[in-house]
């Protein structure tokens, strides 16, 4: 046995470790593990523990909490081990506390003093080891306590300590970089410290100081030079040595810091040139070390202004690292070839065998490093080969996380690059049945949108022949069983627009296939859902074109002439089976699919041109056109107040009540301006005013209503923008509330503004489109104080914030997922997106190239109704406006419909507008008071998900693409540093050609 | 910044685990599970590199070094180097070489609160310390001296005590 170094243990805790060591089972260990507990549990408490023995009990409970079992009876015993005087049990103190206890943790409080204490010790052992502590347990709160102790420790005559203390320090900017804001220039001074190790600690802090914004550092770069070439040099004591190489963890941190700071700086990346040309040169690959260092400098070249020589060298490199044995070194190398390709398009070439190999190896991490290379080098002539080998590789794959990761790139590629509809279809086919349920939604419904839209196409008829190949591939494919959910909507809403369009299928045959598909799945609604609203289409389309329509039963033989062209026999049950189907749907407990089913019902009743208005054929691609300020209403309010009527006056300002939501998100908005005003006591007079002001209507919707007025007011808060989000996430759970009130008085509310309550539904797809519309008088806000401005604030804050959380959101995943920034947001942008689609790899930072007219390309289309809409809704712009609260205000405020340009404002059109091109209506009435009827703002439209109905008419009006296209996406594509080839035959061509 | 150290035996078995951001005690037993079935699950002979996204969040990256019967896993993400990594798996393990002597599975079991002193001189609160195992074999001892002192002086009266109340 090991020897046990003065750490000597009792027998009863060797006991312990032996017989868990001995557990056959999980479930024995487990009860070994609790009798420990027990044990601990008793002795734990007995009075006069002697130090050594509770110091392995303290040992013993955090033995028992890596096992997974709960230790927490014990916490207090390990913060109260932390007071103590001895040395030994002080450290314990502090291990167990740091590995027990969360920075927000209740004891924490008791600790702080402790560790204030600690910190000014004489023995430095004792600093080390509260420093220890304080990384982990110090949060936001505390910093403050023990911030200017470290300070102080910063001169600390030891180094250990100094170095402690400034990584101290570095965690404190990482949990609230406000808090040691003022002290920047101590890092600065740390990097000149006499003592090496500080230094290299120093460069942590820095590196992710520089991280955030290189730009207050750009100084610092020929320092930074000047250390990375000394420590190269060996200019540093031979104790910083790690196999022969001279400190290679600061080497590696201060390529690092180069590469941030030279990134897209052609000034500062020059001072850098020769240090790192000369640790390629020098590097030394034969040992692990030395390729870290050499694999940091390729990607410090990779970062910083382009030099050829220092490329030449690092493709060597590359090369080295590819022909090696070592796996880690092939990793190595195929992820500096991803990096390198952007620049040297022209490298690959050389090593398309490694390549090749690397993805044939067994080593899963080296396979997906393989996939990631590939997808940067995709292009249209490599297009099919490298989704079909994503795909193979996706179903042999059990990991959901990367399946989901794997299957959204290969929609990504396939939409990109697509050579063929036929071919995009069957990708997106398989994609969808083995990963269905994996997938954005939001794939889903960009595929039925390109269905619907077509490619760009020229001529009618490709554009129906997608359309059949769509539904032929559909049909074969219904009858598998078990296809996930989102691919048997898409299959439902095709059917249902285009399974009768080219009459090579009876209606008839569709509904049965319908009908199996609904029972066949009969547990899921949305499928459900689906499937009877493709129904309802078809039948629709059947009474527009005049035939009749044979579900009911008691007419079973009105339609023989179509069983006769049917292709394959449709079995007389099918007709039972829609009409059982509707009669189930009917009684169903979900409201959604009983209306759909009644509609279904009514539109069946109808004679042919009341159908062909409600739905038209092929109409999916059609704008709908919806008043969202209920103009339409006006007259009729205004005759109804003319003629005595009382004015509606919101929930909100009749009851007075102010909810707690309210003020929890207002706490956080005005930080205590108006913070604690409960003003509950004041409900009686609310009504009061209402009376004086007779001339206000507005209407409170039960979704979130928008008090535009109110946008003034929020001009000044701009930087409590994110907060607002932040709060109006947990906010709107909360929006029951006003529901609540609304079914509590339920005669307060005008005809008017219940009939303003606008949840349009959007009749050509069954798809819900949610407008919410809200007038708020502004007469009435003049009126009232400002205690009544508080009241609505809440409303105001809970819509905001819902615009602005869905548009966080999605700037989120769009950063996260990849840099491809306006093709992430294809979906809800559906016009957008298809600007977006040039083949263009790097478009997050290249925004004014995209702007471009895109060149011919899979996704055509988009080009005429990028340049119809108004500038004022240019989606680049709004697309950086989301990204960026700053830059938005600029962006969608040029429409000067807002006087006082909040930013706010502009996040808020930033999400509704999009979509809705050239919407000139859309004025936020932010300064007009005087308007004595209501303006009426719309609220989020609900269209992000929907991306298959709002298509400007505009896009099918201009198609295709003429020469000058192609030559433009021809240069593009050199531009963005992929070689076009022609044909290859060989597979290693094909792919790296 | 390195997110956290794991050590585990062939069995799957925790010897050590140290989370430099807190996560509750389910988050880190799942967590320690998941790297096992990770780790078991690879081949011989391949990288020693994992992507650890589907159990650790975005942009974490797992480097694992195989001892004899134990398993040693350091997950970090993307400001750290990978090979870097595998080398400060390397001092770690000789420095743990060079405090036990031919370091084996038991004295890792044993010797839990030297084995957390040692990483704690090699990685402080998630950033690279030290990397030379000769300093942090230096600054170990020292503790270790000075706890042996503090001990000293208070372990006569104390156990004499105790043991007359029992």
């Amino acid at each position: 046995m090991g020897s046990q170094g003065g750490f000597g243990q009792s027998k009863e805790f060797l006991d312990l470790i032996k017989s868990i060591g001995e557990a056959r089972s999980k479930a024995e260990e487990d009860r070994i593990v609790i009798r420990e507990i027990e044990t601990l549990k008793r002795r734990i408490s007995e009075p006069d523990i002697p130090k050594r023995k509770m110091k392995e009990y303290i040992i013993r409970l955090l033995y028992v909490e890596m096992l997974g079992h709960d230790a927490s009876f014990g916490y207090i015993h390990a913060v109260k081990m932390t007071h103590d005087d001895n040395l030994l049990s002080k450290r314990t103190g502090y291990l167990a506390v740091t590995l027990f206890l969360n920075d927000d943790h209740d004891l924490i409080i008791l600790i702080v003093n402790t560790i204030q204490k600690d910190l000014k010790s004489d023995n430095y052992l004792v600093v080390c080891a509260a420093l220890n502590a304080v990384c982990r347990l110090i949060n936001e709160e505390t910093i403050p306590a023990v911030l200017p102790l470290i300070v102080e420790l910063l001169s600390h005559g030891k180094e250990a300590v100094r170095k402690k203390s400034v990584m101290a320090l570095h965690s404190f900017y990482r949990k609230s970089p406000s808090s040691v804001s003022h002290l920047v220039s101590n890092f600065r001074k740390r990097l000149c410290d006499n003592d090496p190790g500080v230094m290299g600690a120093t460069l942590c802090p820095l590196f992710d100081l520089i991280n955030d914004d290189p730009n207050p550092y750009k100084d610092l770069v020929v320092s930074f030079v000047s250390i990375l070439k000394q420590v190269a040099e060996h200019r540093l004591p031979k104790s910083y040595d790690y196999h022969q190489m001279p400190a290679p963890f600061v080497q590696i941190k201060l390529l690092k810091i180069l590469a941030l700071l030279g990134s897209g700086d052609k000034p500062s990346s020059e001072h850098m040139y020769t240090v790192i040309g000369d640790i390629i040169r020098k590097g030394d690959s034969s040992s692990n070390i030395g390729n870290a260092i050499l694999y940091e400098s390729i990607r410090t070249v990779s970062s910083i202004h382009p030099n050829a020589k220092l490329l030449e060298a690092a493709a060597d490199v590359i090369a080295k690292f590819l022909k090696s044995d070592s796996h880690n070194l092939k990793y190595m190398g195929i992820d500096a070839l991803g990096r390198l390709i952007k620049l040297s398009p022209l490298i690959a070439e050389q090593h398309q065998l490694a390549v090749i190999d690397c993805l044939e190896d067994p080593d899963d991490t080296l396979k997906r490093k393989t996939f990631e290379l590939l997808y940067k080098m995709t292009k249209s002539s490599n297009v099919e080969v490298i989704v079909d080998r994503m795909i193979e590789y996706m179903i042999s794959i059990s990991d959901d996380h990367y399946k989901t990761y794997i299957a959204s790139r290969c929609v990504e590629l396939a939409e990109q690059f697509a050579p063929s509809n036929h071919w995009f279809i069957q990708t997106m086919n398989k994609v969808f049945e083995h990963a269905g349920d994996l997938v954005n939604i939001k794939v889903a419904h960009n595929l039925m949108r390109l269905i619907a839209e077509g490619f760009g196409e020229d001529d009618d008829a490709a554009y129906s022949q997608l359309r059949s190949s769509a539904v032929e591939s559909y049909l074969r494919i219904i009858g598998e069983p078990k296809l996930p959910s989102v691919f048997l909507q898409v299959i439902c809403w095709v059917l249902g627009e285009y399974g009768t369009a080219d009459g090579k299928h009876s209606a008839s045959y569709i509904t049965g296939k319908l009908c199996d598909m609904a029972e066949a799945y009969s547990n899921d609604e949305i499928v459900k859902a689906y499937a009877i609203t493709a129904l309802t289409k078809i039948y629709a389309f059947e009474i527009a074109a005049g035939r009749k329509v044979d579900m009911l039963s008691e007419r079973p033989h009105a339609t023989e002439k179509e069983v006769a062209m049917v292709d394959d026999s449709v079995p007389e049950r099918c007709r039972e089976g829609c009409q059982s189907l509707v009669e189930e749907l009917l009684a169903s407990h979900s409201t959604d699919l009983q209306q759909r089913a009644y509609e279904l019902q009514a539109v069946i009743g109808l004679d042919a041109r009341a159908v062909e208005a409600i739905l038209p054929h092929d109409a999916s691609c059609e704008d709908i056109e919806v008043d969202k300020n209920l103009s339409f209403l006006n007259g009729y309010i205004q005759q109804s107040i003319e003629s005595g009527a009382m004015p509606y006056i919101s929930e909100n300002e009749r009851s007075g009540m102010v909810n707690m939501s309210n003020f929890r998100s207002h706490d956080q908005q005005e930080s205590g301006q108006h913070g604690l005003r409960f003003e509950a006591y004041e409900v009686p007079k609310a009504p009061v005013p209402s009376k004086v002001t007779p001339v206000s209507l507005s209407s409170t919707t039960d979704l979130v209503p928008v008090p535009e007025s109110l946008y003034a007011r929020e001009t000044h808060q701009v930087s409590s923008v994110g907060l607002a989000s932040d709060t109006g996430s947990s906010e709107l759970k909360l929006r029951l509330d006003g529901v609540q009130k609304k079914w509590g008085k339920p005669t307060y509310s005008s005809p008017a503004s219940s009939s303003s309550n606008s949840t349009s539904q959007n009749p050509v797809n069954g798809v819900t489109k949610v407008d919410v519309a809200t007038t708020v008088n502004s007469k009435a806000r003049d009126s009232y104080d400002s205690r009544k401005q508080q009241n609505e604030i809440d409303p105001e804050k809970q819509k905001l914030a819902a615009s602005l959380f869905g548009g966080s959101t999605k700037t989120e995943r769009r950063t996260s997922t990849s840099s491809k920034v306006p093709k992430a947001s294809a979906a809800d942008r559906p016009q957008d997106s298809k600007a977006a689609s040039v083949p263009n790899k790097a478009s997050g930072e290249k925004t004014n190239q995209v702007q471009q007219p895109p060149p011919q390309d899979l996704l055509d289309l988009g080009e005429p109704t990028v340049t119809a809409a108004p500038p004022t809704v240019d989606p680049f712009m709004q697309l950086e406006g989301l990204l960026d609260p700053s830059a938005s205000s600029t962006a969608s405020h040029s429409g000067g419909a807002v006087a006082n340009a909040p930013d706010i404002m502009g996040l808020y059109s930033g999400t509704t507008s999009s979509g809705q091109s050239g919407d000139g209506g859309y004025i936020p009435a932010s300064g007009d008071n005087l308007n004595l009827l209501s303006e009426l703002s719309n609220a989020a439209a609900v269209r992000g998900t929907m991306g298959e109905t709002i298509v400007s008419p505009l896009s099918q009006s201009v198609k295709g693409a003429n020469a000058k296209d192609s030559l433009e996406k021809d240069a593009k594509v050199r531009q963005m540093g992929v070689t076009p080839t022609g044909q290859n035959p060989n597979l290693f061509r094909d792919l790296l050609g | 910044m390195i997110r956290a150290v794991l050590v585990m035996n062939t069995q799957g078995k925790p010897r050590l685990a140290k989370f430099y951001e807190f996560l509750p005690v389910e988050k880190q037993q799942e967590i320690i599970r998941n790297v096992f079935a990770v780790l078991c699950s690879r081949p011989e002979h391949v990288s020693n590199f994992v992507d650890a996204e589907s159990f650790f969040g975005p942009d974490a990256r797992l480097v694992y070094k195989h001892f004899a019967t134990l398993y040693f896993v350091f997950i970090f993400d993307g400001s750290e180097n990978e090979l870097a990594m595998l080398d400060l798996i390397q001092v770690f393990v000789e420095t743990l070489d060079k405090c036990f002597r031919n370091v084996c599975e038991l004295d890792v079991v044993f010797n839990y609160s030297k084995m957390h002193t040692i990483l704690d001189e090699i990685i402080f609160g998630g950033q690279v310390l030290e990397t030379s195992s000769t300093e942090v074999m230096k600054a170990v001892e020292e503790i270790s001296k000075l706890e042996a002192a503090s001990s000293a002086i208070n372990l006569v009266p104390k156990s004499v005590s105790s043991w007359r109340s029992r």
